[in-house]
Order: C-alpha cells, then sequence, then structure tokens
C-alpha cells in the first residue's frame, strides 16, 4: 500500500505548469517531422506539394489545428514562466492563466475556420 | 546556471519569432498551402533565410535544454543520459532545421 | 448540524513507507483541529501511534503531515474545514522526505538543503562594533520581511513536485530563507549564498508550479522568493561573478 499525497495538484497554476510543459514536449517531438518536410524542397516543389497534398484532409486539418493550440499555449505558458521571473509579483496569475487558455483556443479556432 | 540562461534566453527571443510565425501560418493557410506560396515567399530571400535559421537555432537550443528537464524528472534518467539526450536532440533539430532553411531558401540547391 | 455524523472515521498510515491506513473512531466536536483529533486516538485508542508537534498555536512548525492528500499544518487546521458531513479523516506524514514512524517524518533532508543553499546568517560586525541600522523603508528590508515568518514546516517542500522529481532540488523554504538573507544589510555572505543557490538543485531548478504559495499556512509566497533569486543570480552572472 502506499500513502497519498498528492491531493494538492490540480489548482489553475499547476494545471498550467504541467500544460506548459507536455505542450513543449509534444512540440519538440513534432518538430524533426517538421523540418523533415520541409527539406522536401531540395527535391523540388512537386515533392513538397506531394505532400502538402495530404494536408488538404481534414484529420489532418484538426492536428494542425492542434498544433497550433501547442504553439500558442507554449508561447503564452512561456511568457507567464518569463514574467514571474522577471518582472515584479502580481497577484492575478490564476485570472491570467485563464486568460492564457482562451486565448490559445480563440487562436486554434480562427486558424481551423481559415483552414476549413 | 548557463542552461537556465540559455533557455530562458532562447525563449525570450523566439516570443517574437512564434508570434510572426503563428501570423503566417493563419495568413498563408487561408487558402490552402501550396509548395509555390510558400517557396515564392522564402526563395532567395536573405530576410527570411535569416529570420528561420534564428528561429531553428534557438528551437533546438530551447527544445533540447527543456526534453533535458524532462527526462530528468519524468523518466529518472542520469546526468550522462541527460546529456546525452540534451546534446542529441539538440544537434538532431539543428541538423533538420538548417537542412530545411536551405531546402526554402536556396532555390535548386540540390540540384 | 444535526445531520453531521457524531464520528469521525479516521484513516491513519501506520508503520514505514511499506505500511498502511488504519481506521479509528474519533468524536467528533464542535472546535477541534486535525491535532486534536491525532492526540485523542493516541491518548484513548492507540498509545503507539508515533506523531509530532510542539506548540499546538502555529509558531513551532512540526505538527505538519498529509491531511485528505495535501500537506497542512495541523494545529491550526479546524475539522470543519477538511471533513465532510461523511466524517471522513485521512492522515499521513509529510511528502517528500523518508518517513520513520506513522505520522513522522524525517526532517533532515529538509534541514540539510537549508543548510546547503546557505540559508544561514553570515555576520559582517562582531559584538564590539555598533548595532547596524536598518530603515524598514528600504527596498530590500521589505522584500526580507515579506518572506521572513517562516516557520520551517516543510508543508511547501511535501507540495512542491520538482522536490518530487529532482531530489537534488534545494525546494522553496530553504532558497525562501536564502532569499531573506540576500536581502539582509547586515549579512556577509552574499556571494557564497548566490554560488550555492545557482549550483545544481538550486533556484534554476524551480519551475514555478506555484504549490508552494498555494499551501504556505502563512501565506507566505516562495515562488516569488524564488524568483527574486534566479533575477539575483542572472544579474550577477551578466557581471561574470557566476559561471
Amino acid at each position: 500500500m502506499s500513502v497519498r499525497n498528492t491531493a494538492y495538484r490540480g489548482n489553475m497554476l499547476w494545471i498550467a505548469a504541467m500544460i506548459h510543459r507536455v505542450s513543449g514536449v509534444l512540440l519538440a517531438l513534432f518538430l524533426p517531422f517538421h523540418f523533415l518536410v520541409l527539406g522536401l524542397a531540395l527535391e523540388g516543389e512537386a515533392a513538397l506539394d506531394g505532400f502538402l497534398i495530404w494536408t488538404e484532409n481534414p484529420l489532418v486539418k484538426f492536428a494542425e489545428m492542434g498544433l497550433v493550440f501547442l504553439l500558442t499555449i507554449h508561447l503564452l505558458g512561456g511568457l507567464r514562466v518569463l514574467v514571474i521571473e522577471n518582472l515584479p509579483w502580481r497577484e492575478d496569475h490564476k485570472t491570467l492563466a485563464t486568460l492564457t487558455t482562451s486565448i490559445a483556443a480563440v487562436v486554434a479556432f480562427v486558424f481551423l475556420t481559415r483552414v476549413l | 546556471m548557463r542552461l537556465y540562461i540559455l533557455q530562458r534566453g532562447t525563449a525570450a527571443l523566439m516570443v517574437p519569432l512564434i508570434a510572426i510565425h503563428l501570423a503566417l501560418i493563419v495568413y498563408a493557410t487561408g487558402n490552402g498551402l501550396t509548395a509555390s506560396e510558400i517557396l515564392a515567399r522564402t526563395r532567395g530571400s536573405i530576410a527570411w533565410g535569416l529570420f528561420y535559421q534564428v528561429f531553428v537555432i534557438a528551437a533546438a537550443v530551447h527544445g533540447a535544454i527543456g526534453l533535458r528537464s524532462v527526462a530528468r524528472d519524468w523518466l529518472r534518467i542520469g546526468p550522462r543520459p541527460q546529456t546525452g539526450l540534451m546534446w542529441g536532440f539538440g544537434l538532431l533539430l539543428l541538423a533538420f532545421g538548417t537542412r530545411a532553411v536551405i531546402a526554402v531558401v536556396f532555390p535548386g540547391s540540390l540540384s | 448540524m444535526s445531520n453531521t455524523a457524531k464520528h469521525l472515521s479516521v484513516s491513519v498510515w501506520r508503520g514505514f513507507a511499506d505500511g498502511h491506513y488504519q481506521t479509528f473512531e474519533v468524536p467528533r466536536q464542535d472546535n477541534q483541529t486535525v491535532l486534536d483529533v491525532v492526540t485523542w486516538i493516541q491518548r484513548n485508542t492507540e498509545p503507539s501511534l508515533a506523531y509530532r508537534f510542539a506548540c499546538r498555536v502555529g509558531v513551532c512548525g512540526s505538527c505538519a503531515m498529509t491531511v485528505n492528500g495535501r500537506p497542512r499544518w495541523t494545529c491550526r487546521t479546524h475539522i470543519s474545514k477538511v471533513v465532510d458531513q461523511d466524517g471522513k479523516l485521512e492522515l499521513a506524514p509529510l511528502a517528500n522526505l523518508p518517513p520513520i514512524k506513522d505520522l513522522v517524518a524525517d526532517m533532515r533532508p529538509f534541514f540539510d538543503k537549508w543548510e546547503k543553499a546557505e540559508g544561514k546568517f553570515h555576520p559582517s560586525k562582531t559584538r564590539v562594533d555598533p548595532m547596524a541600522t536598518i530603515s524598514p523603508e528600504t527596498t530590500k528590508r521589505q522584500a526580507a520581511d515579506k518572506a521572513i515568518e517562516c516557520i520551517n514546516c516543510g508543508v511547501c517542500y511535501a507540495a512542491c513536485d520538482s522536490v518530487r522529481w529532482n531530489p537534488a532540488y534545494l525546494g522553496p523554504a530553504a532558497l525562501n530563507r536564502a532569499w531573506t538573507l540576500a536581502n539582509d544589510e547586515r549579512d556577509a555572505g552574499g556571494p557564497q549564498r548566490l554560488k550555492a543557490v545557482s549550483a545544481n538543485g538550486g533556484c534554476h531548478s524551480c519551475h514555478s508550479h506555484q504549490s508552494c504559495e498555494q499551501h504556505c499556512p502563512i501565506g507566505l509566497n516562495p515562488t516569488e522568493s524564488i524568483a527574486g533569486l534566479k533575477r539575483l543570480t542572472v544579474d550577477a552572472y551578466i557581471r561574470g561573478e557566476l559561471s
């Protein structure tokens, strides 16, 4: 049997930190593939287009929306860290964390309406 | 300490870069992604070439240091594997990223 | 409060790291703290129950435990704050520290890190020198005052995932103390303290989860203190005083 002692987790700021971390890992894992696709241009325009046609698939578009969401939320979460570490302390962190998630969702949705 | 400075430094550097990148993503994908459209913007452009190369270097440094922390915390790997992972992943991103920049900036660089 | 259970059903961690929860029935009272409940069990049901306390009024910092899964000071935690009408309560030793027995955790790693963070005063004068005059108005003194009331209870340390995941990390309390001393104009340990808090496991291992700030029983903000240390060390790094 093990001790139950992690109920301190789950508050807004803790979740914000975890989203920042997980989105960072996912973006890092995505980047090599992103670079490889762009590298197709080495073999000419046709090679790159051969892949980009695939992005017309709605499922891929939803996945792309996910990436836009990850990038936006990681950017905003990173700003959170930079603000905490480098600027005078502010008291409204929870409001900011909520706002951050909302902005990321809106940016991702705007992207989706543009591509669909 | 040095890793902290590099991690936060590249983070701050990438704030405007990502803002531009996101704006461009939303703008450029509005009427479908095509290679000709992307390459028309980037080929022969020193400005975009510099923009993306700086972006690649910053992302490689930032991502490698970040993954090192996550691997230490969540995979519980020791100091040497941490360093190995950081350098391995960072150099991989740098190599792939630089190759991608060359691909979209220099016309006919392969042929 | 007629529909409130007359008894509390208290699950208490027994034994060591590989222990188990044992349930006790404790009479519920209108005014009762978690520490009162533990004391009642030890005096009336289970004399061998090990726990730690001293002052009972929120000053000494020795009675912190895991209450319903999160760290709290038990002497100032009223039962009504942590127990629903079902009367269930769960107690365990503080997390992130080696358990000794039952509700007692070994605080040595906590205080070892306190030392390691240079959380101690380095005098700059002797007893024959005149007393230093410190204005309470200065920015540094106000920064120190804001963080100085720490009672070393270990709640922040037990609520910190950076401590949990990275055993080298010095933790919020030690770094918070280092920050108060870094702002103490009478202290002469500045350079070695900056070195200590910027070494591996120092302030840069803080990822600003802000759990310390959320759980500190007296409302201190170690995240803010650690951010202050991060700024001090970055400034020192730019000046070439740290590598």
